[in-house]
């Protein structure tokens, strides 16, 4: 047949081309293809510059800055690290002040200004920590190779020149920092420093943790048997000896800590500001100090690096905005850990009797519509939940039960490791149901089925082989618990996180493990250090160091999950063929 | 085999010329009513007897409830939600539907094989002795010789006598399926069902699975469904064909393939419909 010739065929798609162009956009998909990509993209780059940012200010923060002497016009001198300039627009006196040439530059500039912040440091001597420098009030700027940056425990940075050492009580002329004598006289200071410490904290923490214990016994005693009961007596009697005892344990304690002392006090350092001003510090209590004008590249590294090692592994000090996070990392570590293994087998064990043995029907169907919206209550309605029935019923029960003598003072009646664990274990169970419920669904019949003709029961069925298969399932409920979990901030709030909490929940007194103890935690770290302090411009950096802790530590523990989820996935699911 | 013909049909419907195996029978199954969902009925009145030591073959067109005959016999379609059973199924005197009988017992006294093979996530070892550790068997020599002795039974143990330490799933389909044979053997079952053993399996794999059935068959009583009628010609003694869940004609395999006794038969053996 001759196509050609047809022509019918020939005008009728013609005419439907010419249709379909009119209708094109709106009956086809691309152009929402195009929008959702367009906000796909629009949306990761939103999350990946985040990253990056936190991530670039919290990697830059502890690099040592140089520090910059600056003259300004009317003769000030200062001396302080920059930490970051802006624009602003100087009102109409300033501008009146000035000579008529940098007006009409500002002027030029659409009135605005450039000016700088500078750290000056010295909060005990100025009563402030930092400066704005405007760019038209600099006459010079220079980087004298004597200033000196020293981080103390107290008041902050010092910036200025060492002017003396005393050593011993012994001025030592010529003297530097990077001396071999001053290096080992300040690390001896500090070794000295942190034995005191230790002996304060911990040592005799637990002598007085001593005295406590028997002077609860005492009062239990006296609570269970009265006050005329032998085994009242017999407590007092061994109270008694317990606090003979601890009276010379604490002599010792404190005339180690003295002697400790008085040797420290007899090394310093004196300072003196750009404005002449001098300070002595005592040598122990300079926990770093370095020429910033003059470091090697070699050097810059070491004190980056240390001052890494103190954020990870010390604790904070000047109301958190220096210092290390120790506590906080194990705070969140331990809490996180704790969440894991309350939500693993309540999900797990939940999600069994829901899939496998509950009779499918309606009350399962509603009990599983009201798990999954368990997951989208307020989370801080769990923490109200958490402190009225966790804390104060459970722990008040408690404490009525095991710690009477120590009431009114609570034990476990107020917020603590425990209760703030299991409180997020409530906030995530739902994640862990629901995937292992899907994890349960998707192990094949055949298997079951398999092990059901062995003779095996149904509960021998579903742990030798439903289980396992369903494991890598469960692993991911519990990666995507503990990822919620580890971020999660304000149901802590109120069921235990603290500001600073003065002791580990582990630690070396009597029961070693204290899961009833308040503690610390990155996320709340973050909040308190950022928004709460009263020098928020101090503790700017460390809101970022320790988002970037934060993050790496949800990945971190996230890496190893999925890690052992895929070791399962590979032993349990493996190919069929 | 030493084999008397027994004649005459016993049931009403069933065209029966059932070959009589000298050590008895096995299983009796007493007017089988199924029903799923509690309206769709499956099976219509089936009886039958399972002879000891011979090889039962179930064939039919598909849907005509030959799996479903098969898991009644261990109580498998226990699991389906809403079904219904009538009748009975009397393995050695007991009944296995009475109110009495216990399911996970009974379950040990027969084997099973599927239609895909589904070996556990474990061990070659441990899928092999499963059913003696669901037992609570921890005699290590008895699971070691059971295991042995299994998989020789199964023609297995050659191919991984070396490595049964490693995982069962990284074995080849026709492997898998001699291993969830041997799995099914390793209790000494009084019967073993198959269900389309080969039906997953390439043409080799098959032969080999054949081959075995063939072996088993004399040790074991064998219950075999299959849609492939060479194969039933091939392995079995006695031959049931069923045809919208009713035992249509059932006895010796010879009988039904060369001279059928219903008109039904006739017409699926020869390929007229199915
Ligand atoms: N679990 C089930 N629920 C409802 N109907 C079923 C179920 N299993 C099988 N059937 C039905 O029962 C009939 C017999 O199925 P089956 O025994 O699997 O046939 P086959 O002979 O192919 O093995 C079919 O019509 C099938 O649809
Ligand atoms: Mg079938």
């Amino acid at each position: 047949m001759d196509v050609t010739a047809t022509s019918p065929y020939v005008t009728q798609a013609s005419a439907t081309k010419s249709r379909v162009r009119q209708t094109d956009l709106r009956s086809r998909g691309e152009p929402f293809v195009w929008v959702l990509g367009g906000t796909l993209v629009f949306g990761i780059v939103m999350i990946v510059g985040f990253l990056v940012l936190v991530a670039w200010n919290g990697i830059a923060t502890f690099i040592p800055e140089p520090i910059a002497v600056v003259t300004t016009t009317n003769g000030t001198v200062i001396a302080g690290e920059p930490s970051r300039t802006d624009v602003f627009k100087p009102d109409d006196n300033t501008l009146g002040a000035l000579s008529p040439d940098v007006r009409a530059a500002i002027s030029q500039n659409g009135g605005l200004a450039g000016r700088t912040l500078y750290r000056v440091g010295n909060f005990d001597l100025y009563g402030e920590d930092f400066r704005w420098v405007t760019d038209f009030d600099v006459k010079t700027v220079s980087y004298p190779k004597d200033m000196v940056y020293v981080e103390r425990l107290e008041w902050g940075p010092f910036i200025g020149a060492v002017k003396a050492i005393t050593i011993e009580n012994q001025v030592i002329d010529g003297l530097k920092l990077d001396d071999a004598q001053f290096v080992k006289a300040h690390d001896e200071a500090r070794a000295r420093w942190a034995r005191i410490h230790e002996i304060e904290r911990n040592e005799i923490g637990a002598v007085n943790a001593k005295v406590d214990r028997a002077r609860l016994s005492v009062r239990k005693a006296e609570l269970d048997s009265g006050r005329d009961s032998p085994a009242y007596e017999h407590a007092e009697a061994q109270f008694e000896q317990v606090s003979a005892d601890s009276h010379s344990a604490y002599d010792r304690l404190t005339a180690e800590v003295q002697e400790l002392r008085a040797i420290n006090d007899r090394s310093s350092v004196t300072f003196v500001d750009i404005g002449g001003r001098e300070k002595a510090v005592p040598l122990a209590s300079i926990v770093r100090a370095y020429a910033a004008n003059d470091l090697g590249p070699l050097e810059k590294v070491g004190v980056y690096l240390s001052r890494w090692g103190e954020f990870l592994a010390d604790e904070p000090r000047e109301a958190n905005t220096e210092g290390g996070v120790f506590p906080a990392i194990f705070g969140t570590l331990a809490m996180t850990l704790l969440m894991v293994v309350a939500v693993a087998p309540f999900g797990v064990i939940t999600a069994l009797y829901l899939r496998e043995y509950a009779k499918q029907g309606r009350l399962v169907s509603f009990v599983r519509i009201s798990v999954n919206n368990l997951a989208g209550v307020p989370s801080i309605v769990y923490g109200v939940f958490g402190l009225g029935f966790f804390a104060y019923v459970l722990g008040g029960s408690i404490d009525r039960l095991f710690y009477s003598e120590n009431l009114p003072n609570p034990t476990f009646g107020t917020g603590g490791l425990l209760w703030a664990a299991l409180t997020l274990a409530l906030l995530t169970v739902p994640v862990v149901i629901v995937a292992t419920e899907e994890a349960l669904a998707a192990v094949p019949r055949s298997m079951r089925e398999g092990s059901l003709a062995c003779g095996a029961s149904k509960w021998q069925t579903i742990r030798n082989i439903v289980l396992p298969r369903a494991l890598p399932g469960v692993m991911t409920g519990i990666i995507l618990a503990m990822a919620r979990g580890a971020g999660e901030v304000a149901p802590l709030m109120l069921v235990g996180v603290v500001k600073l909490a003065p002791n580990l929940p582990v630690d070396g007194i009597f029961p070693y493990v204290h899961l009833e103890r308040s503690f610390m935690h990155l996320g709340f770290h973050i909040f308190d250090v950022g928004f709460q302090s009263r020098n928020s411009e101090a503790g700017k950096p460390m809101v970022f160091v320790t988002t970037v802790l934060l993050i790496t530590l949800v990945a971190v523990m996230n890496a190893v999950a999925i890690v052992v989820r895929n070791r399962l996935k590979r032993r349990f699911v493996g190919s069929q063929f | 085999m030493n084999v008397a013909v027994a004649p005459m049909p016993q049931f009403d419907e069933t065209v029966c010329h059932l070959k009589r195996g000298k050590q008895g029978d096995v299983l009796n199954i007493k007017d089988l009513s199924l029903w799923y969902g509690g309206v769709a009925q499956a099976l219509f009145d089936v009886n039958m007897t399972i002879e000891q030591g011979m090889v039962t073959a179930l064939i039919g067109p598909s849907g005509c409830g030959k799996s479903t005959l098969l898991r009644c016999i261990n109580r498998m379609n226990d699991l389906v939600d809403g079904i219904r059973i009538e009748g009975a199924i009397v393995l050695h005197g007991d009944d296995i539907y009475d109110r009495s009988a216990d399911v996970i017992a009974l379950r040990k006294r027969m084997g099973m094989v599927f239609q895909k093979p589904n070996p556990f996530p474990m061990s070659i070892f441990e899928n092999v002795v499963y059913p003696l550790r669901v037992d609570g068997v921890r005699d290590k020599t008895l699971l070691q010789e059971t295991c042995e002795r299994a998989l020789k039974g199964s023609a297995l143990w050659n191919e991984v006598k070396d490595r049964l330490d490693q995982s069962a799933l990284g074995m080849s389909g026709g492997q898998q399926q001699r291993l969830c044979i041997a799995r099914a053997i390793a209790a000494d079952p009084e019967v073993l069902l198959m269900d389309e053993p080969c039906s997953a399996l390439d043409p080799i794999a098959t032969a080999k699975v054949e081959e075995l059935i063939d072996e088993l068959s004399g040790h074991y009583t064998i219950v075999i469904v299959t849609h492939n009628m060479q194969q039933a010609a091939r392995v079995s003694d006695n031959t049931a064909f069923m045809y919208l869940g009713r035992l249509i004609e059932y006895g010796d395999t010879e009988v039904i393939f060369q001279t059928p006794k219903a008109q039904r038969t006739q017409d699926y053996v020869t390929g007229r419909f199915g």
